[in-house]
């Protein structure tokens, strides 16, 4: 039931995810954060098998930082992915696989904006826009209506909200809050989005 | 749902005179959800030889990574290009390994030899090769594949035309696959260079 989108803008990539930990008819938690920082402008959002997920997004969060620490320079985004996506493909056809679906999203200094959309079975895609996760099935028609190449903060934060409401209006699960986070060349912006104000 | 059709995909190689086309859709899904619509299937080794593959996306991904490298190990230690006779039966023995539990994927090799003689040749998921005299399809549209290609193809097509030919069996093909589709990408290897089209067909 967990809900993640992405967005990539003229200069920054903006990320959402629902803040609603639910295990089949209870809501265990509202507060839960599905998102890890890489480093200073890289974020991994995940969904999928609960203790799979956790186990899988901090071992790539603490390999991104050793890399940071041997080589003094932050994991660009296409390595972050590919980083990850070659750690999952090797445990899909092992004793442990992960059930994790992803969203990498990140700010290089040299590329710009890049969003990955990596799926459970390590499949990763560069891509403009995504969303994991039943989502998908609702907000993308949105996407597709309103995205277009380099969108202003403000656009891209209006189309996040629209796709929020969407899910308001569509959805059967109730996802009252979302985590937002704005990447750019500055680093990660985290704000906090009711879906009562969209 | 079969998983060779969980992202869907079609590939498509022609022989022509003294040139190969090697086409592919463009889609990524999952199941009937689109994701992406710039998914790459075809992967080029260096300029007369390309390779397709058709079926699960992450295998996709994988055996490309896996195929460069083995490549790229070759042509250092032998010092000279991989021949594409030869790449077919690299690809046939990296899929037999893994025999009793595949890769899913289809993959269509396309080439020209050191003589310049236009090379095709497709494979199972677990490497039985097929060296074909015309046309080698694969994916979720290959039924509809074969079919277009009968039609089509002629002995010695000229590049435009083999273009012509391979962009109109992949475009009809795919329209009538729910599962491939969105655009192609068709390559024309001839002896001094590979031609690159992206094409937009129906986006559905």
């Amino acid at each position: 039931m967990e809900a993640l989108f992405g967005i990539v803008g003229k200069d920054f990539v903006i990320v959402a995810s629902d803040t609603s930990s639910i295990r089949s008819i209870v809501v265990m938690k509202s507060d839960e954060d599905r998102s890890r920082n890489l480093n200073k402008h890289n974020v991994l959002l995940y969904t999928g098998e609960p203790g799979d997920s956790v186990q899988f997004v901090e071992y790539i969060q603490r390999n991104a930082e050793l890399y940071s620490i041997r080589n003094d320079v932050g994991l660009s985004t296409l390595g972050c992915a590919s980083f990850t996506r070659r750690a999952l493909a090797d445990a899909l056809r092992s004793r442990n696989s992960y059930q994790t679906n992803l969203l990498i999203g990140g700010y290089d200094p040299k590329d710009g904006p890049r969003l990955y959309w990596i799926d459970y079975l390590s499949s990763s895609l560069s891509v403009p826009f995504a969303c994991q996760g039943y989502a998908g099935y609702f907000c993308y028609s949105t996407m597709d209506r309103y995205y277009h190449k380099d969108m202003s903060k403000e656009e891209a934060m209006a189309l996040v909200k629209k796709c929020i409401a969407e899910l308001k209006t569509r959805f059967v699960a109730n996802l009252p809050n979302w985590q937002v986070k704005i990447i750019d060349q500055n680093g990660i912006e985290q704000i906090l989005v009711s879906a009562a104000d969209v | 749902m079969s998983i060779m059709a969980y992202n869907g995909a079609s590939i498509v190689a022609m022989k022509g005179k003294g040139c190969v086309a090697i086409a592919a859709d463009r889609r990524f899904g999952s199941q009937q959800l689109t994701i992406s619509t710039d998914f790459q299937k075809v992967f080029a080794i260096n300029d007369r030889l390309m390779y397709g593959m058709a079926g699960l996306g992450t295998d996709v991904q994988t055996l490309s990574e896996r195929f460069r490298m083995k490549t790229n190990l070759y042509k250092l230690r032998e010092e000279r290009d991989i021949e594409p006779k030869t790449f077919a039966h690299l690809v046939s023995s990296t899929l037999y390994e893994k025999r009793f539990g595949p890769y899913f994927i289809e993959p269509i090799v396309a080439g020209l030899d050191k003589n310049g003689e236009p090379f095709i040749c497709s494979a199972d998921l677990i490497g039985c090769l097929n060296f074909a005299k015309d046309f080698c399809v694969a994916g979720t549209a290959s039924q509809n594949l074969y079919g277009m290609c009968e039609t089509v193809w002629r002995e010695d097509l000229e590049p435009e035309e083999l273009f012509e030919a391979t962009s109109q069996a992949l475009l009809n093909a795919v329209d009538r696959d729910c599962l491939s589709g969105w655009g192609a990408v068709v390559h024309i290897i001839t002896a001094d260079r590979i031609i690159t089209r992206t094409l937009k067909g129906r986006m559905d």
